[in-house]
């Protein structure tokens, strides 16, 4: 399994690397523009001279490797200069946003708090509650749980977010007026107040997005286990008298949960990816928002390295959920 | 008496305005506390220089200011200056080639440092760099040089006699920054000045503490503000994100914000919001006109890049006059603004719709609907529909449009409306919308630019900074007709090209007399439109914003930022 | 309930297999409904405007924001008409029309961009799973496609196949063929990672070394020992499948990637009504409710289908 893992996390440059370049061929095809967010009163041959400023004169094979120095020399250079206060990078060019002129990293650094209290927090809370309603609703088959919980994850899982999340503002904000419609990315949470109020602002996004999360997972945990419970397996445990509970939580669920660990390591990157939508709706402004609002303004220094760190994190989720499926299920073997 | 020197002498009596406006409230600074602003675009960048973007531009204007800016009739009102520089108080000089500005003593930068006039000239230094990209270059154009003549005079001078020459240093466009801070960030430096570039210092009512690009800004009012009782506000949080639904929303019915910034909804949305009675929705009108732009040449994908969508290859049947005009009579504006402006909109068959002195009084013939007229104007010009399926045709040729625009909800509701009376005058219309990003962009790969113009009719709305329409109606010259050559970068959308429009235009920037200045520009303004129906205006599109009740001094602007006097604002109803 | 269905089918004589397939799917109340929900709102969308003969694009600007019928109980004053039982929007457009024609789209966008990406996801996945030269290749591919940002991927595909699909099946079929290949191949991912990991675990059941070592060929492995058995996942994902496509397409159109704004779709008349939520809450109502019960009946259809085919259940 070590070798694998040491075999798999080898391949995985190249893989990258590979991935990288098809991402930045993507933005360089895709059509877009940074100039098309300005004002049409400035004129064309301005547009083009700030073309140039941002360097979108050079080929694309001068811009790739300049991105791929830029984020594997210089951004790491800084890191180190910024943690032991040494100098290598020596005022060498960062990766620059575009549209903000700044730093990306620095940007990236500024969402993570809001995404991880908000996306981070509504993933774990589902799956926490996903996975117990999948294994009642699967041993209970059809009792009025599993029915009650299928009704429930169905709608919740087909109401798209632009919905459900303005029907909590109009409810909770606007009608109620118990909860603010506005998330403050500027709160710091310091003592009991200033939590109760991050709990305020936090409740409504979360709901929204564990609401997906709980619907998906739950439904994969059921079906999983629903095909393990009639497997001979169980039947022969019973049959020795083995214990309800450990038959399911030992046994059952174990065998189940191999589909279950891939929706969730498939989901993990996701939550850096940002809830776009559910984000907007509630002025969260964490890395989906920056995302979006820098593929709608092809800003393709952000965009770049944004995906870039999702694709890392995709290929780095995929490959714990292999090793382990092996831990799950000793009988797979990748030797 | 020149038109000109009529509208500055106006100029003193509405800068007085403000002042007494704010008397009742007078205070000492901060005494007001927090003000909450939203933008549902976020700013990225506080320097108007490395970005021409509405949301940057306006959240600046609460840091940095320009020598002077426009009210909210378009009227010049000095700011860092005792008096706005005119030829009558000797500022411009008789032949229009240079202009003087005074700064007002005594004035100092946040950092508490003077302002002198080497801010100025470094300003036009900073932004005229050839390696720097600035946003606002065409501010400076024809300048030839920005010299100090002593601490506090500015000399700005001219290749050629300019008879607008409030470009530099007037207005939102281009405010002053300090050059202290910016020493450092000239040319292809100007990236890399992040901390500048986020918290520039100012002469503004207020202060960044703290930029996080396109989220928020927090700000403090400016310990050393010219006036000392001003701002009310000791804060200021601009958040900045989501969609104009919620913005509204948020001040006009959960009251979480102040003000909300152009409320792009549909009227009957802004006005169930406002029943809430928290908040009141305002309109002011500038000169952004939704307009159809008419292509003249030939977009049809059959023929062969470099031939399509050129002057080589003239439209089938929007070359003919006839039917470019049928389609602008089928069309009932007055519904168009109901549907999709209301009290933000009003019908107009101009492109130039203000300031008063330009707009084409005369031009009216297109506000009512006239269908009949239309059918009878193709008939008569030999668009019949010979073969029954409903559709017009003359010699073999279908009268089928694509009708283009950007994606946004009121532009598809129109896009609907539209297609709906053309059909009735036997016009089969496609429609289609691409995202603005795309549609928006210069990108010459893209087959979907509105440049580009691959489609029949696009649909967009333009405007012009300031008030003067000089280089808004150049834009419509030959020359600037995008075509591959050019990598379809140009102006002249509709490539229109007539020789006496040009020679119009040459007349228009070499004429100072403001009178004869309204006459070209009206005449320029009646040949795109009512003459050949090459632009055919739809909408003159205000801006509609919000604020709390609770907010007051809010004097909505349309020529200059939105936030142009936010040192006057106050709370209402405070117990002080 | 296992019991049941053993004696229900046990006195029954043995016969056709897709026969004792019916039979166990009937005694599923869920799976009868929806199944019934689903041949109703087909027939509704396709059958409904021949019978409901009103153009959705009609605009009558003079009859715009009248309400759905029933609202006369709450409040007798209300603008409603016979003419238009949902109402119409604020253009005028008569809702119901709007819904049968969007709801043609909806569902044609919804089942065929499900059955791609279900289809591509079963194939990569078992492959992936069963061969274990091509697992490496399968699975870094599927990284990269998860890698992708979807925004510029469809803005590329429009860029490259929307004149050329215009120009051959017309400008609304070519779009619809664009949109459902976009969703398609964007949403295989997840499948084909779940059904590789089940199939690599099956592989090394008993069941599958016994047939193995009776020299069973790799074709007939797969469609009938490792297949059946990732059934249910696969149900799973197709049923949340249709409900993401569905939903994808309108965030789609609100992207300005979509159809053209003339052509309703489900999820583009629930997204435009939503700022008019509180005054007009039938119009986010009927589409919404529309999209939940589709996805609820293909969800019971679906575990209806997996207990019928269940060999276990069933009771042979």
């Amino acid at each position: 399994m070590l070798i694998y893992t040491i075999r798999r996390l080898l391949i995985s440059i190249p893989t990258l690397l590979f991935i990288a370049f098809v991402i930045f061929m993507l933005l360089e095809l895709a059509p877009g523009d940074p100039m098309a967010q300005m004002p049409l009163t400035i004129p064309p041959e301005v547009k083009e001279k700030m073309r140039l400023a941002l360097g979108l004169g050079e080929p694309w094979y001068v811009r790739f490797p300049l991105w791929l120095k830029q984020f594997f020399i210089v951004e790491p250079q800084y890191w180190i200069d910024g943690t032991f206060g040494t100098n290598f990078a020596d005022g060498a060019q960062r990766i620059i946003s575009f549209q903000s002129r700044s730093p990306v990293f620095e940007t990236i650094a500024q969402r993570m708090p809001q995404t991880l209290w908000v996306v981070g927090m509504s993933y774990v809370v589902g799956v926490l509650i996903a996975l117990p309603i999948g294994i009642i609703s699967a041993y209970r088959q059809y009792s009025v749980f599993d029915q009650a919980g299928t009704f429930v994850s169905m709608i919740g899982f087909s109401v798209p977010p632009f919905f459900s999340g303005v029907l909590l503002i109009v409810i909770f904000s606007v009608q109620l007026k118990w909860l603010p419609s506005i998330y403050d990315t500027t709160h710091v949470v310091g003592d009991w107040d200033s939590f109760v109020f991050q709990l305020r602002q936090m409740i409504m996004p979360v709901m929204v997005l564990a609401l997906q999360t709980t619907a998906q997972v739950s439904r994969y945990m059921r079906a999983s286990m629903l095909d393990n419970l009639g497997q001979d397996y169980v039947r022969t445990a019973r049959a020795k008298g083995v214990s309800e509970s450990s038959i399911v939580m030992k046994h059952v669920l174990r065998n189940s949960m191999i589909p279950v660990v891939t929706v969730i390591a498939l989901g993990i990157p996701t939550i850096f990816g940002g809830a776009i939508i559910t984000e907007q709706i509630f002025k969260v402004n964490g890395l989906g928002q920056l995302l979006i609002i820098a593929l709608q303004g092809s800003d393709i220094p952000m965009v770049m390295t944004i995906t870039f760190l999702l694709a890392v994190l995709i290929v780095m989720m995929n490959l714990i959920a292999d090793v382990l499926y092996g831990i799950l299920d000793p009988r797979i073997r990748y030797d | 008496m020149k038109l000109k020197t009529a509208l500055l002498g106006a100029v003193a009596t509405v800068s007085l305005a403000p002042a007494a406006f704010a008397d009742a409230h007078e205070g000492e600074r901060g005494r007001d506390g927090q003000l909450n602003i939203i933008y549902w675009q976020a700013p990225s960048i506080l320097n108007p220089y490395l970005s021409g973007g509405t949301k940057d531009l306006e959240s600046a204007s609460l840091v940095i200011e320009p020598l002077g800016r426009y009210d909210s009739t378009g009227a010049m009102v000095p700011y860092l200056v005792d008096e706005i520089p005119t030829v009558a108080n000797g500022g411009v000089s008789e032949d229009l080639t240079s202009i003087t500005w005074k700064l007002t003593e005594g004035l100092l930068w946040s950092d508490g440092t003077p302002l002198t006039s080497a801010d100025v000239v470094f300003t036009a230094e900073y932004c005229m760099d050839p390696e720097g990209g600035c946003a606002q270059l065409s501010k400076f154009e024809g300048v030839e040089s920005v010299e100090a003549i002593d601490e506090l005079t500015v000399k700005v001078t001219f290749g050629a006699p300019q008879p607008n020459p409030y470009g530099p240093f007037m207005g939102g466009q281009s405010p002053i920054i300090q050059a202290a801070q910016f020493a450092e960030c000239m040319g292809a430096k100007a990236p890399e000045c992040t901390d500048a570039n986020f918290g520039p210092i100012g002469t503004g009512p207020f202060v960044v503490t703290d930029f996080r690009t396109n989220d928020v800004i927090q700000l403090v009012a400016n310990e050393n503000y010219r006036d000392p009782n001003k701002p009310a506000f000791a804060t200021v949080t601009f958040k900045g994100g989501g969609d104009a639904t919620a913005a509204g929303r948020s001040v006009l019915e959960t009251g979480e914000f102040d003000y909300a910034w152009n409320l792009q909804l549909a009227p009957d949305v802004i006005a169930s919001m406002a029943e809430a009675g928290v908040g009141t929705p305002v309109s002011a009108f500038g000169t952004l006109v939704e307009r159809l732009e008419m292509n003249l040449t030939d977009p049809s994908p059959s023929l062969e890049e470099g031939v399509r969508s050129t002057a080589a290859a003239p439209h089938p049947f929007l070359s003919d006059e006839a039917v470019r005009r049928a389609l602008s009579m089928a069309i009932d504006r007055d519904l168009l603004v109901e549907v999709g402006y209301g009290q933000a909109g009003r019908p107009t068959c101009n492109l130039v719709p203000g300031p008063e002195v330009y707009a084409s009084t005369e031009n009216t013939g297109c506000l009512v609907q006239d269908i009949e007229g239309a059918k009878a104007l193709l008939e008569g010009a030999g668009w019949v529909d010979s073969n029954g399926d409903g559709i017009r045709e003359k010699d073999g040729v279908e009268l089928r449009i694509l009708y283009q625009t950007s994606t946004n909800a009121v532009r598809q509701d129109f896009q609907a409306l539209i297609k709906e009376w053309w059909g009735e005058i036997g016009v089969e219309t496609e429609l289609r919308n691409i995202d603005a990003s795309v549609f928006f962009g210069g990108d010459p790969g893209s087959p979907d630019t509105f440049q580009r113009f691959y489609a029949d009719v696009e649909m967009y709305a333009n405007n012009f900074d300031g008030t003067d329409p000089q280089a808004y109606l150049s834009a419509y010259t030959c020359d600037k007709a995008p075509k591959p050559e050019s990598q379809w970068q140009g102006e002249n959308i509709n490539r229109f090209c007539d020789p006496a429009y040009d020679a119009l235009v040459a007349e228009l920037g070499a004429t100072a007399d403001q009178a004869e200045r309204s006459r070209i520009a009206i005449e320029l303004n009646d040949m795109l439109t009512k003459d050949t129906m090459t632009i055919v205006p739809l909408v003159d599109r205000g801006r509609v914003s919000a604020h709390a009740n609770t907010l007051g001094g809010v004097v909505l602007n349309t020529w200059d930022s939105e936030l142009w006097n936010a040192a006057d604002w106050y709370r209402i109803g405070d117990n002080r | 309930m296992t019991d049941t269905t053993m004696t229900a089918t046990a006195v029954e004589k043995p016969r056709n297999k897709w026969w004792d397939v019916w039979a166990q799917f009937r005694t599923h109340k869920g799976a009868v409904a929806g199944l019934a929900f689903l041949v109703f709102i087909t027939l509704f969308v396709t059958v409904g405007p021949v019978l409901w003969d009103v153009d959705p694009g009609k605009l009558n600007i003079r009859n715009k924001d009248v309400r759905p019928i029933y609202m006369v109980i709450f409040d007798g004053d209300a603008k409603v008409s016979w003419g238009n039982p949902m109402g119409t929007d604020n253009l005028g457009r008569d809702i119901m029309a709007n819904i049968m024609a969007g709801g043609r789209v909806s569902l044609a966008v919804g089942w065929t961009a499900m059955i791609l990406a279900v289809f591509i996801g079963t194939l990569i996945g078992v492959f992936a799973g069963y061969f274990k030269r091509l697992d490496g290749l399968l699975m870094r591919f599927t990284d990269l496609v998860l890698a992708l940002p979807l925004l510029p991927l469809l803005l590329v595909m429009m860029l490259l196949f929307r004149d050329p699909l215009r120009a051959t099946f017309g400008p609304e079929n070519g779009i619809f063929i664009l949109i459902v290949t976009g969703i398609g191949i964007t949403s295989w991912m997840q499948t084909a990672r779940i059904v590789r990991g089940d199939v690599m675990a099956l592989k090394e059941r008993e069941f599958v070394l016994a047939a193995r070592s009776i020299g069973t060929p790799a074709r007939r492995m797969i469609t009938r020992h490792l297949l059946p058995n990732v059934m249910s996942p696969i149900m799973v994902s197709a049923t949340l499948g249709l409900a993401t496509a569905i939903i994808t397409e309108s965030a789609l159109s609100f992207l300005g990637l979509g159809f053209p704004s003339d052509f309703p779709t489900w999820g583009k008349i629930l997204f435009d009504s939503v700022d008019r939520m509180t005054a007009f809450p039938e119009r986010v109502i009927w589409p919404g409710l529309a999209i939940s019960l589709t996805v609820l009946a293909v969800n019971y259809i679906g575990d209806g289908l997996r207990d019928a085919l269940d060999p276990r259940i069933r009771g042979h």
